[in-house]
């Protein structure tokens, strides 16, 4: 067998291993041992590149990888749950990064040689895809990590430079091809960026999450285009299935917010405030107790649903709704959590965060699955959420219509934990909290739920 | 049009499908895992980046490919670490949940 055709094999057995990785989270039990052999794919595939024939510039490489993992690893051990969108933005973006420079090194390398139109085709569109990625997962970032507002940025005319940057990409990606000129591919390049930029500027924070997977889709999309520049299938399989997860994921997530991909992409909404309809002005009267009233009617409860959003998460309080939980099992109360598909910052991100105070997996409920079983819940208990139980949803004409939300409403008692009568990302007035089952407590999530953990356990 | 570029298309199709098949049966509890492990996988760009940079030719595309193995190096051992660290909090945890609430009582 030659070197080639052993170097092939690896390539080959390094995307089953992406494929049973992906496999693999199908099920929580076994998804590490997932992410585990495709660990071992990569170590494969990288260490057998080393034996590529006539590969050169081997020192630069491994200084290269060296100072990558040493940078990446304490990274990304040491950061916080909460700050996880923010840091796969990052990796999302240098990855685009990547492809993109891989696109164009091999542009200015094979342009010489005239090769053939479909091949300069691929290599551009590995740069456009990976640049818009790079710098788009940047603004991303400085949104997610609150260096930049996460508010929508518009100014006038932004649809239609927006549409003018895009027509003018293709058409440069046309002249590039018909005139193969190096300058042609560097003013693409700089248009790719700017896209990039000019895409996420108007996204608002609640739209991050499907803004995030998008962008990991696009960079799959990128690497696989450097796959066919490459001639290497392993890099089209892995590509491919990262760009498909990723519209899958993106989709998905627009369902969750029954909102279509344009129209998150192209209506910078979802920042708060700019839209709401009847927002403020609202005076009507709520009802309102003490977090040790609250306390001692969870413990008199048989059945008890916590609802959290990004608000739990933002008071650092995963931790204190586990021990609450912990209390109220302890009293024999069957407790669970309803999770909405967009709570948190990026698809899934509150099953992480609560996984991390130990909840286990086996509590937290798809929307899907909780909503049946909300009507038999003596008391709903909604932390930092809002938009996501406001039944504004079901009716028509509200900035959230259609939207799937959790029928906190079907329980017999609803409690919602908040900072102060401000409505959540979308902006809108939620008519739950002025309902008649509804009880407030305002403040600190973390304090109210300390004490409310004392009144349960006193009771 | 090569038999090359045919045989690459088919193996994106081919892709695609399995994608679509293996991502559409991930629970949403796992969809944060799912991003930053989708992550992690296009961190492979590092294979292609070392190729490129093996045969780069003068010091510009030496530079670029060096620039380029660097990041993909980041994508791919922050995107494995990232997503190993999260896995490893999906437990069931009788045991540890039994500890928790002796300590606390």
């Amino acid at each position: 067998m030659s070197r080639g055709t052993i170097l092939e094999l690896v390539y080959l057995f390094a995307a089953l291993t992406f494929i049973l990785a992906l496999k693999g989270l199908s099920n929580p039990k076994r998804a590490r041992s997932g992410n585990f052999i495709a660990m071992v794919g990569m170590a494969a595939a990288v260490i057998a590149t080393f034996f590529q024939p006539n590969l050169h510039h081997v020192l630069p490489m491994v200084i290269a990888m060296v100072v990558g993992a040493v940078i990446g690893i304490p990274t990304s051990r040491f950061v916080k749950m909460t700050a996880m969108p923010q840091l796969v933005a990052i990796f999302n973006g240098v990855g685009g990064g990547a492809a993109a420079l891989v696109s164009i090194t091999e542009f200015i390398r094979i342009n010489p040689e005239k090769p053939a139109t479909y091949v300069v085709l691929e290599v551009l569109l590995g740069v456009l895809i990976g640049t818009v990625s790079f710098s788009g997962s940047a603004i991303a970032y400085l949104k997610l990590q609150e260096i930049m507002t996460g508010r929508p940025i518009t100014y006038p005319g932004q649809q239609v430079i927006n549409a003018l940057l895009g027509i003018g990409a293709i058409a440069l990606i046309v002249i590039a091809l018909v005139t193969s000129s190096t300058t042609v591919m560097w003013i693409m390049l700089a248009v790719a960026f700017i896209i990039g930029i000019a895409v996420v500027l108007p996204i608002g924070g609640a739209d991050v999450p499907v803004l995030i997977s998008l962008l990991n889709s696009l960079t799959g999309l990128a690497v696989a285009a450097s796959g066919f520049t490459l001639d290497n299938n392993m890099l089209i399989i892995a590509g491919t299935l990262v760009g498909a997860s990723g519209l899958l994921l993106t989709q998905m997530m627009c369902k969750a917010m029954g909102r279509s991909l344009p129209n998150i992409l192209f209506s910078a909404f979802g920042g708060g405030g700019a839209t709401g309809g009847a927002a403020s002005g609202d005076q009507r009267p709520v009802k309102s107790a003490s977090p040790e009233d609250i306390g001692v009617m969870l413990a008199y409860a048989s059945r008890v649903a916590i609802i959290p959003g990004y608000g739990l998460a933002v008071a650092q309080a995963q931790h204190t709704i586990r021990e609450l939980a912990d209390e109220l099992e302890a009293k024999g109360i069957d407790v669970f959590y309803a999770i909405h598909p967009v709570a948190g910052r990026m698809p899934g991100h509150m099953n992480v965060l609560l996984a991390e105070a130990n909840v286990p997996y086996e509590k937290l409920l798809e929307m899907d699955e909780a909503n049946p079983q909300l009507s038999q819940c003596d008391v709903a208990l909604v932390v930092g959420a809002n938009d996501t139980v406001n039944p504004a949803a079901r009716e028509p004409g509200s900035p959230i219509s259609g939207m799937p939300i959790i029928n906190a409403d079907d329980a017999g008692q609803v409690v919602f934990l908040k900072r102060s009568m401000r409505p959540g990302f979308a902006g809108i007035e939620n008519e739950l909290l002025y309902n008649e089952k509804t009880t407030l407590v305002f403040g600190d999530a973390k304090e109210t739920l300390t004490k409310m953990v004392a009144a349960v356990a006193a009771s | 049009m090569t038999n090359m570029l045919l045989q690459y298309l088919t193996v994106l199709l081919l892709a695609i499908f399995v994608g679509i098949e293996v991502i559409s049966k991930v629970p949403s509890i796992l969809h944060t895992p799912l991003m930053s492990g989708s992550n992690a996988i296009h961190g492979v760009i590092l294979v292609g980046s070392m190729i490129v940079l093996g045969h780069a030719d003068g010091s510009l595309q030496v530079v670029l490919g060096t620039l380029a193995v660097f990041l993909a190096t980041l994508n791919v051992v922050g995107g494995f670490t990232v997503t190993d660290r999260m896995l490893g909090m999906f437990k069931t945890k009788p045991a540890d949940r039994k500890k928790d609430e002796e300590v606390a009582s």
